[in-house]
């Protein structure tokens, strides 16, 4: 090629004009919360986890396991003991879904069309997350329909009721930073489950959830203490029983999921968007 | 909502100079020059891993080119994405739609990405289903779809916001004939429509199809460029086929064509194996021409046929060797593709 082709094309001077006003954004993740929404009515099995884990998870602890931990006769107390802590439960097995979701997207040639899209590129991610929270909100009241089946009762205020809820929601969305990290970062969405148990398994088992820590060796007991799902649980507890500290445990938890979102939300963001 | 113009300089809807993405060891575009004229279709032509897909990836945005400049509608590939995004469509080797939902509501959800109002998004939904004759399964999942309709919904949606520039990466790989006649139906009419096309492709018959002007590229470099039928002209036309109903008469018929002195045909060969005469032509009266004298001279046939020749021979005449097969980027796309139609 002969050195006068060579120059370099002129663009059109000045910045990159388009840039995503917030009501278009708005508007770009409605249209993005249609699409995932559409999605589960399409493929209704994937609402199971969210839909049978809460039935599942309450009847086995309740009835297998709850004899053993409350001592024989005390079902009522362990209701009250279980329910508020799988609260914190449900947001982490919810989130974890995020995870692959993003993962599978990714495999997909539909990806590529957003992305050449003028659209803000965290809009995809974000409706994503919105429509999470729903199937989190869903969760969780089939749990507690269990828990009132079970004999739950809300011992403390409404509000306190309510607090418990908007708690552990705002932890779970904070969560799915971490797994919208990881479907971002591995392979397949196999990898991402059998990660994301390695991580679960520990913090779910190693906390106040099922049972209280007294009996567990010093250094468990000392990581129940920091674990997030300990407090989110203890927190959640005290609010729905209406008694014990919901300050420290609550503050504590907060913390984590600010912590969380700081971290994780500006690496996943601009992993998605460098991601080729 | 009216196609947005081009001011480029010299009319050319796209410009590239010197372009580069290397993958560590890889040198998936290695320095490539192209231009795209306005309104017309410009044919990437290249075998797996010359570095088709990672040039369009580039060229819309999904990757960031290691050096180089490239202007698309007058707009920097690097530094203005934003705007550039406003002014393509992109249609892949696999489907960009989302399978889980219906062909509607894939492009009602494009129409509401590109700004359109619910109405205009309804509207424009119906009117491209409508086109690409889609209408009867608007509203079965894209996953149910056939290759060829699932294609056509990609075509579809990529013409949603009118662009300016459409890129097609092999828009008929893994399609059956049938169905890769209406994509060239449909992308001829978009070009009449006036949108600039920049088309990748592995055969030869669709450059020839569609495109005004091609640029072959291997290993990530441009081997050659120019118009088809100056490609065509070096690369020697086409072949013509023809098979007598008595393969007995074959010496005798590459005998009477080699004697007719028509224009532009040095001679004929007999392939016994094959039953058939081979004789390279360059136009379409050449054909006409040959089969007037053997039909004067009162010969039975069987059949005729003609073939352009293949990618393998296009490089072989330009280059002087066989194509490369390496393993690029490519080939992991075609995985996926596989993946999606099985």
């Amino acid at each position: 090629m002969s050195a006068a082709t060579m120059t370099a094309p002129l663009a059109k001077p000045g910045a990159d004009e388009g840039r995503i006003g917030i009501r278009a954004n708005l508007r770009h993740i409605g249209a993005l919360v249609r699409r995932n929404a559409l999605q589960i009515k399409q493929d209704p099995e994937s609402m199971f986890d969210a839909l049978l884990m809460p039935v599942i998870f309450i009847l086995l602890f309740v009835y297998v396991f709850g004899g053993a931990i409350a001592g024989k006769g005390n079902q009522q107390e362990y209701v009250q003991y279980l329910v508020p802590g799988m609260m914190a439960m449900m947001g982490m097995n919810i989130a974890m879904a995020v995870g692959t979701g993003v993962n599978e997207d990714f495999r997909k040639g539909v990806m590529d069309r957003f992305r050449t899209m003028p659209i803000a590129r965290s809009s995809v991610l974000i409706a994503k997350i919105v429509v999470e929270i729903g199937r989190m909100l869903i969760a969780t009241a089939i749990l507690l329909g269990m828990g009132f089946l079970l004999g739950l009762e809300i011992r403390g205020g409404i509000l306190e009721f309510l607090a418990s809820i908007v708690l552990s929601t705002v932890f779970g969305a904070a969560l799915m930073w971490i797994f919208i990290l990881l479907g971002l970062s591995v392979k397949t969405p196999q990898a991402v489950q059998g990660m994301a148990m390695l991580v679960l398994m520990p913090l779910q088992f190693g906390s106040s959830i099922f049972a209280p820590t007294q009996s567990m060796p010093g250094w468990l007991e000392g990581f129940t203490k920091v674990n997030p799902l300990s407090n989110l649980a203890d927190a959640a507890r005290a609010l729905i029983n209406g008694h014990g500290a919901v300050a420290h445990p609550a503050l504590i938890t907060l913390g984590w999921a600010v912590a969380i979102t700081a971290v994780t939300m500006p690496l996943a963001v601009a992993k998605f968007r460098n991601k080729t | 909502m009216t196609r947005q113009t081009i001011t480029t300089k010299g009319g050319n809807a796209v410009e590239v100079r010197g372009l580069v993405k290397h993958f560590g060891e890889v040198k998936a575009v290695d320095g490539v020059d192209l231009d795209v004229r306005e309104g017309t279709v410009l044919g990437v032509l290249g075998p797996n891993g010359a570095g088709k897909t990672t040039l369009v990836r580039c060229l819309s945005t999904l990757l960031v080119p290691d050096a180089g400049r490239a202007v698309v509608a007058g707009f920097d590939v690097v530094r203005q994405p934003r705007a550039l995004r406003r002014t393509i469509g992109l249609t892949g080797q696999y489907a960009s739609v989302d399978e889980k939902l219906s062909g509607w509501e894939n492009l009602y959800m494009i129409g509401r990405l590109l700004d359109l109002s619910r109405k205009d998004a309804r509207k424009r939904a119906d009117e491209m289903l409508e086109r690409f004759s889609l209408t009867e399964a608007a509203k079965r999942p894209a996953a149910k779809y056939s290759g060829g309709m699932r294609r056509r919904l990609d075509l579809a949606a990529s013409m949603i916001g009118r662009p300016a520039v459409l890129y097609l990466d092999e828009p008929t790989t893994g399609l059956d004939p049938r169905t890769r006649n209406e994509v060239w139906e449909e992308v001829q009419r978009m070009v009449r429509e006036g949108a600039t096309v920049l088309l990748t492709t592995q055969y030869m018959e669709e450059a020839e199809q569609l495109a005004d002007e091609l640029t072959v590229i291997d290993r990530g470099r441009v081997i050659a460029e120019g118009r088809v039928d100056e490609l065509k002209a070096k690369v020697g036309g086409r072949t013509l086929q023809i098979r007598p109903t008595d393969p007995g008469e074959l010496d005798r018929m590459t005998g009477v064509i080699a004697e007719a002195g028509l224009d532009g045909i040095a001679g004929a060969t007999a392939d016994h194996d094959g039953g058939v005469v081979n004789v390279p032509i360059i136009s379409d009266e050449q054909l006409t021409a040959v089969v007037a004298v053997l039909g004067r001279q009162g010969f039975a046939l069987a059949g005729i046929s003609t073939h352009l020749p293949s990618l393998d021979e296009v490089f072989l005449a330009i280059t002087g060797q066989k194509s490369s097969e390496a393993d690029g980027p490519e080939s992991e796309s075609d995985e996926q593709y596989a993946e999606v139609s099985a």
